[in-house]
């Protein structure tokens, strides 16, 4: 399968040089004051994306799984909460925030593995990961997860193959409520401040839109009706990205070059010792057309 | 063979690697996206099976119709121009390509003998002309006054089309004379 | 549905109850949200459960399954005792006016209305009536005053309902009701507009007639019938259950809702003695009069040629519905009493088209039970499922003769058949709506197309007639199969035939120089068809569906040119492509509307003009032509004149199985209507051995019993679950996770608990009342976790008296940790 290409802006593990085009910035809002928790998204995602179903078990919720999985890249929360006297059932739509400084980025020693396009689009390359799993450390949102099958990080691509050819991402698209919505951050920031202002006059006062700076805003724009309790909604209060990775970035980064040196090292070593690793066939080509784990 | 756009890549990145490790930073400029899966997909429109809300959905099938290929679904994804959905799905309706392929599906006649613990498959021929000696047998002995057959019921039809319901009261009730026909509207 | 989908974004405020729209509809409950988001909507949700409609609504209010009645009934109180009524609406389209029957009555201490006979536990309905005067017409009071009138009947009637009554019966707060009161009831001024979202949450119990009896008296009270953003929406549950209803798919009607002849009616006089009546108010339109028309015409579209005035167009071949026991009376072959009687011995044969009685008919076990008495059984499916494979041992093990596999002497017939996908054919969605739909792809392997399976069978039966003779072979060598593949009839072809044609020129009526059609030309509207057999339509209500512009239901125009969402270019609406039923109470006296801002038709001085109107297009609205056409009376029943099995007003009973007597009547407990099966399974459970109350429902991630073949879907609601509070989680010493088991009268099931704070015990006639809930769309065959939880293993075969909808809500079980 062919594929098509998309300009970076930021690149892991090499700073990319800015094109010329201008791009702007896209992003997700999730009003979370209309979700009925249906999971449209979280299939719609998964069918779009090829990904295979996942095995799970009731756990006493309407939640799918407690985590988000290399199969399954978008996940609603179902949280049962008392406040001010009155019953809530809170549901969110989890997935890649999409930051504007993206931590799992800042930390992948793979060159490449991590890109950010122009218009602000956190996709993972699979192609060029080494499993390090360094993102997953480097993510205060707790995203990127690692496949045991193939050893690649996976995650929400914000269905960036549909939106460079302008359509909207597969969950925006079917979200039955309208509650998600896709567009130029900006466009998105007016809306969900319309939607927390209809929220303040009908009671909800404490009701606030989730775009945490601590790691440059995020390409989901979130508009709570208790935005002074995001914890509430599952969502740190907070994010930064950890220091660690902080840290790693700046004067750290020749260590990480050695790591990257040592595992080209050690797979070279496992070469010699158990040979190439055979791929079927159809498995390579699933896995060169987009990621896609086996 | 040619080398392709996307082993170009390839080459390029792990190019990168080295470069990066010799202390270099990788200039890129662009990186490969998925390529659309439904971009050579035919489109046919339909409506949802499962509830009465009535979404519109689209129908992506493999190729151009052309007559060596057997349509596959690709895809399926809610149809933008109706009025109702405007593009959107339930779960249900995002997932009901597996409605269509499902290695679960019967695909050929199956019967059950009287007493028998399995299926057996056997040929339409073989089915249709028991069922319609059954059916004759029962309404030979069975009709009531009034050409009224109780003594076989018909079910069903309430996720089937208008003209299958309407063939199915015809055929069985105005033609043979059956009584109890019913769907799910009761229960 | 009243009105439609995409009209509720016109409401301005919206009860959810029973019906959970967010989880069963979440598509149509988009404009649910558009009307919250746009117009500042409120939503109310009053259900047994804080589900995920209650998730985003402006109001919850939790109520004990099944007393839905008496939360109405209140309603309709608070109406009256706080002066929310539309007073103009209710005296010109309903029968608020009218003069009941002299002897008419309710007894408050035993329950019951008029005519109750104790001995026999029967009706005499003859005084749930009106007073007819000697015109033959029924007596009015205009002023409202009489205290014989309705109106003034109905507010003495539901004085019994205060808040502390509903409190008492339904087990919520007299705060919490009055809250949600003062929402639903805040759209009685002629320019607020409230509508009402039901589902199977009200008609899964045994007074589930009269429980939309009660919400449609609310909603007419509060004059949201006919309007933009109101009615009362009944959300059906399959994609073209409307259509399968419409098309004659229940035992008592025939395609278009007209009364199947029954045995007694030997001929066409006596039929239509029944089948046509008079007008009860002078000047109505009683459009029920055409039905001649249209019965003709359908038995031309069935037997062709054939059919001829000589012969009463096949009246004869036609089956008749037999005489039941008592006179008068007509045998019952709706679906629980299908399955009561095969569990006599009274069937030989079932064809299952793409249903699952195993699975969701009322107590599995009894279904089972029933299967194996037949000889035959053939069901044509996707999927292998629970009904065809109901003699395999883990299923036929439900049975409660000790049956073995090899005991079950039914011969099984499963046919590989197609789905949506593989043909094409229209669907009527829950608004009426028709679409069209394309095939995408053929059927896979060996499965064939359900028009061809229909008709092989068909032709086969006819072919042995033909070679071998037999009974009364005339109506199957009748039948007009006139397709040109008889084999695979064209859906195209069969959709003409629905709609029909002239069979020869159809004259004016006060022209007859004029020919209207030419023969061939396909029907336009109504009262194009011929009661004298020169046109043909296998459904009436379908006519204009495909007119001479072709299949409406084809039609993609999206415009919304009057901006009132009704999309009127879009496919096709019966009926006569009418977006809001009952559209004439949508304006005034003068024929203006009420809410200017939301008009759906107004009289311009020559014609009605906006929606196609509800009623004669030029009768100018002093005529009083009555908003109601289909009715003798001309207008909506508050009081139902002898229809319905237990009362003409719609009271409160407590389900069949309840943990408390009816606290109004406790005499008359339950719906004295209700006439339960006598069989060895038809058990009841009593509140000292059962004591919760149980509900049942559907999952948004879930399509009944399809979707448990899919794997994605079976992946986002894995298994079987019970839904309990977390205060009976503790007096049970439970944690969610935990396997529990329910045990009704008929039978146990097991699954995971769910504890949540969604459900909490309720205070019910004095006594602390525990309520669960579990799911439905389990069984035995499937991906993932299956045995175990099959809910309809625990429900009761009662049923409704008047639609014969079972009580699949509100039953009681018992709850044990395993």
């Amino acid at each position: 399968m062919t594929t098509q290409a998309l300009e970076v802006k930021n690149a892991s593990a090499g700073a990319a040089s800015p094109g010329i085009r201008l791009t702007e910035p896209v992003a997700k809002l999730i009003d979370t004051s209309t979700c009925i928790g249906c999971k449209a998204c979280e299939v719609a995602c998964q069918e779009w994306n090829d990904l295979p179903a996942e095995t799970t078990v009731n756990l006493g919720t309407y939640q799918t799984l407690p985590q988000m999985t290399p199969h399954f890249w978008n996940l609603i929360r179902f949280i049962e909460v008392e406040m001010n006297g009155q019953l809530h059932w809170l549901m969110r739509k989890d997935q890649c925030m999409h930051c504007s400084d993206p931590g799992c980025l800042k930390a992948c020693p793979a060159p490449g593995a991590i890109v950010q396009y122009q218009n602000g689009i956190v996709d993972f390359q699979q192609e060029n990961c080494i499993g390090c799993g360094y993102c997953i450390a480097g993510c205060p949102f707790n995203v990127p997860k690692l496949s045991g099958q193939t050893r690649k990080i996976y995650k929400c691509t914000l269905c960036v193959d549909r939106v460079s050819v302008g359509l909207e991402p597969a969950c925006i698209k079917a979200c039955p409520t309208n509650c998600l919505s896709f567009g130029t951050k900006d466009a998105l920031l007016l809306k969900a401040q319309k939607r927390v202002d209809q929220l303040k006059s009908s009671g909800f006062e404490a009701a606030g839109i989730y775009d945490p700076q601590g790691v440059g805003g995020t390409g989901v724009v979130t508009v709570l009706a208790y935005a002074d309790r995001p914890e509430a909604y599952g969502l740190p209060a907070n994010p930064t990205i950890p220091m660690s990775v902080v840290l790693w970035k700046q004067p750290l980064k020749w260590i990480g070059n050695l790591a990257i040196l040592g595992g080209i090292v050690g797979a070279f070593l496992h070469y010699l010792r158990y040979g190439p690793k055979h791929v079927p066939e159809g498995e390579k080509s699933k896995q060169a057309a987009g990621g896609g784990p086996a | 063979m040619t080398t392709s756009r996307r082993d170009f890549f390839k080459v390029t990145t792990v190019g990168g690697v080295a470069a990066s490790m010799l202390g270099f930073d990788l200039t890129q400029a662009q990186a490969e996206v998925r390529e659309l899966k439904i971009a050579r997909t035919t489109e046919t429109r339909s409506t949802c099976p499962y509830c009465a809300v009535g979404c519109g959905v689209i129908i992506h099938t493999l190729g151009d119709k052309s007559a060596n290929v057997r349509p596959a679904v690709v895809h399926i994804e809610g149809d933008p121009d109706h009025p109702i959905n405007q593009g959107a799905l339930c779960p249900k309706g995002a997932t009901i390509k597996h409605n269509i392929v499902n290695d679960r599906r019967i695909t050929r006649p199956m019967y059950r003998a009287p007493g028998s613990g399995k299926w057996e498959e056997k040929s339409w021929d073989f089915m249709i002309d028991r069922i319609a000696r059954l059916l004759k047998d029962t309404r030979d002995s069975k009709l009531r006054e009034a050409n009224a057959l109780t003594a076989v019921g018909v079910i069903g039809g309430c996720t089937d089309n208008n003209e299958n319901n309407y063939l199915l009261v015809k055929a069985f009730r105005a033609g043979m004379g059956i009584i109890p026909m019913e769907q799910q509207a009761r229960i | 549905m009243t009105n439609g989908w995409t009209d509720i974004q016109n409401a301005d405020v919206i009860l959810a109850m029973g019906g959970n729209p967010a989880e069963n509809h979440p598509v149509g409950f988009r404009f649910v949200m558009e009307a919250k988001r746009n117009r500042g909507a409120k939503l109310v949700s009053v259900d047994p459960r804080f589900n995920r409609t209650s998730a985003v609504a402006d109001s919850f209010t939790q109520i004990r399954a099944g007393t839905d009645i008496a939360f109405l009934a209140g309603l309709i109180n608070y109406c009256f005792t706080h002066n929310r009524i539309q007073e103009e609406y209710v005296r010109l389209f309903t029968n608020a006016t009218f003069i009941v029957h002299p002897q008419y009555e309710f007894k408050d201490d035993a329950g019951v209305f008029s005519g109750w006979d104790e001995a026999t536990r029967k009706y005499d309905k003859s005084t749930w009536n009106y007073d007819i005067g000697p015109d033959g017409f029924a007596k009015v009071d205009p002023a409202m005053q009489d205290p014989r009138c309705v109106f003034q009947m109905m507010k003495h009637f539901y004085a019994r309902y205060t808040p502390e009554m509903v409190s008492n019966i339904c087990g919520c707060s007299v705060e919490s009701f009055n809250r949600a009161a003062d929402i639903i009831t805040s759209t009685y001024p002629p320019d607020r507009v409230g509508t009402i979202m039901y589902a199977l949450g009200w008609t899964h119990h045994s007074f589930s007639v009269q429980l939309i009896h009660a919400a449609a008296m609310l909603q007419l009270l509060l004059g949201n019938i006919g309007c933009a953003g109101g009615g009362l929406n009944a959300l059906r549950g399959h994609s073209n259950i409307q259509g399968g209803t419409d098309c004659g798919m229940a035992y008592h009607n025939l395609p278009g809702y007209i009364a199947i002849p029954k045995q007694d009616q030997p001929d066409l006089k006596s039929f239509y003695a029944t089948l046509l009546p008079k007008p009860l108010r002078p000047g109505v339109m009683n459009f029920t009069q055409n039905y001649d028309r249209f019965f003709v015409s359908q038995m031309k579209a069935y037997y062709g040629l054939n059919a001829t005035n000589d012969n009463e167009f096949g009246y004869s071949w036609h089956p008749r519905l037999p005489n039941g026991a008592a006179p008068g009376t007509y045998e019952n072959w709706s679906w629980a009493y299908i399955f009561d009687h095969m569990s006599n011995g009274m069937m030989e044969g079932l064809f299952s088209f793409g249903m699952n009685p195993v699975n969701n008919g009322p107590h599995s076990r009894k279904a089972i039970g029933a299967l194996k008495k037949l000889k035959y059984l053939v069901v044509a499916e996707n999927f292998e499922t629970e009904t065809a494979s109901f003699w395999k041992p883990e299923i036929i093990a439900l049975d409660e003769e000790g049956t073995s596999t090899a005991d079950v002497r039914t011969e099984v017939f499963l046919l590989p058949a197609s789905n949506f996908a593989e043909k094409d054919g229209s669907f009527v969605n829950s608004a009426r709506w028709f679409a069209w739909k394309y095939k995408a792809l053929d059927p896979p392997g060996d499965a064939k197309t359900d028009q061809e399976i229909i008709a092989r069978i068909f032709l086969k039966v006819r072919d042995l007639y033909a070679k071998e003779g037999g009974k009364s072979p005339e109506p199957i060598r009748s039948l007009n199969w006139w397709y040109t593949n008889p084999f695979q009839p064209s859906l195209d072809e069969v959709a003409r035939e629905i709609n029909g044609w002239a069979l020869g020129e159809v004259k004016d009526e006060k022209d007859p120089k004029t020919v209207v059609l030419k023969a061939g030309d396909q029907l336009g509207k109504f009262l194009d068809a011929r009661a004298d057999g020169t046109t043909l339509s296998g459904n009436w209500l379908y006519i204009g569906s495909y007119a001479a512009a072709g299949n409406l239901a084809q039609r993609r125009v999206n415009a919304d040119p009057s901006g009132m969402k009704r999309f009127e270019n879009w496919g096709y609406n019966w009926p006569a492509n009418r977006r809001i039923m009952y559209n004439r109470c949508s304006a005034d006296a003068k024929g203006q509307p009420w809410d200017p801002k939301r008009p759906v038709i107004r009289w311009n001085g020559e014609k009605w003009v906006g929606d196609v109107p509800d009623y004669k297009p030029d009768s100018p609205p002093e005529a009083g032509m009555g908003a109601f056409i289909m009715l003798p009376e001309g207008v909506a029943r508050l009081f139902v004149p002898g229809q319905f099995a237990e009362g003409p007003f719609s009271e409160f009973y407590e389900p069949t199985e309840s943990p408390v007597a009816n606290v109004l009547h406790p005499r008359t407990s339950a719906n004295p209507g209700v006439k339960p099966f006598k069989g060895k399974w038809d058990l009841l459970g009593k509140p000292d051995e059962f004591p919760i109350v149980a509900t049942t429902y559907r999952l948004t991630e879930h399509f009944h019993y399809w979707t448990k073949n899919n794997a994605y879907s079976v992946q986002l609601q894995p298994e079987f679950f019970v839904e309990i509070s977390e205060e009976l989680a503790r007096e049970k010493d439970l944690q969610s996770g935990d396997m529990v088991r329910i045990t009704s009268a008929r039978g146990s099931i097991q699954g995971k608990a769910m504890i949540t704070k969604r459900i909490k015990p309720m205070q019910v006639a004095g006594k602390t009342v525990h309520q669960i809930g579990f799911p439905i769309h389990w069984g035995f065959l499937g991906r993932g976790k299956q045995t175990g939880g099959m809910a309809n293993i625990v429900t009761p075969t009662i049923v409704d008296p008047n639609s014969f909808a079972p009580e699949y809500k509100g039953f009681l079980v018992k709850l044990e940790k395993v």
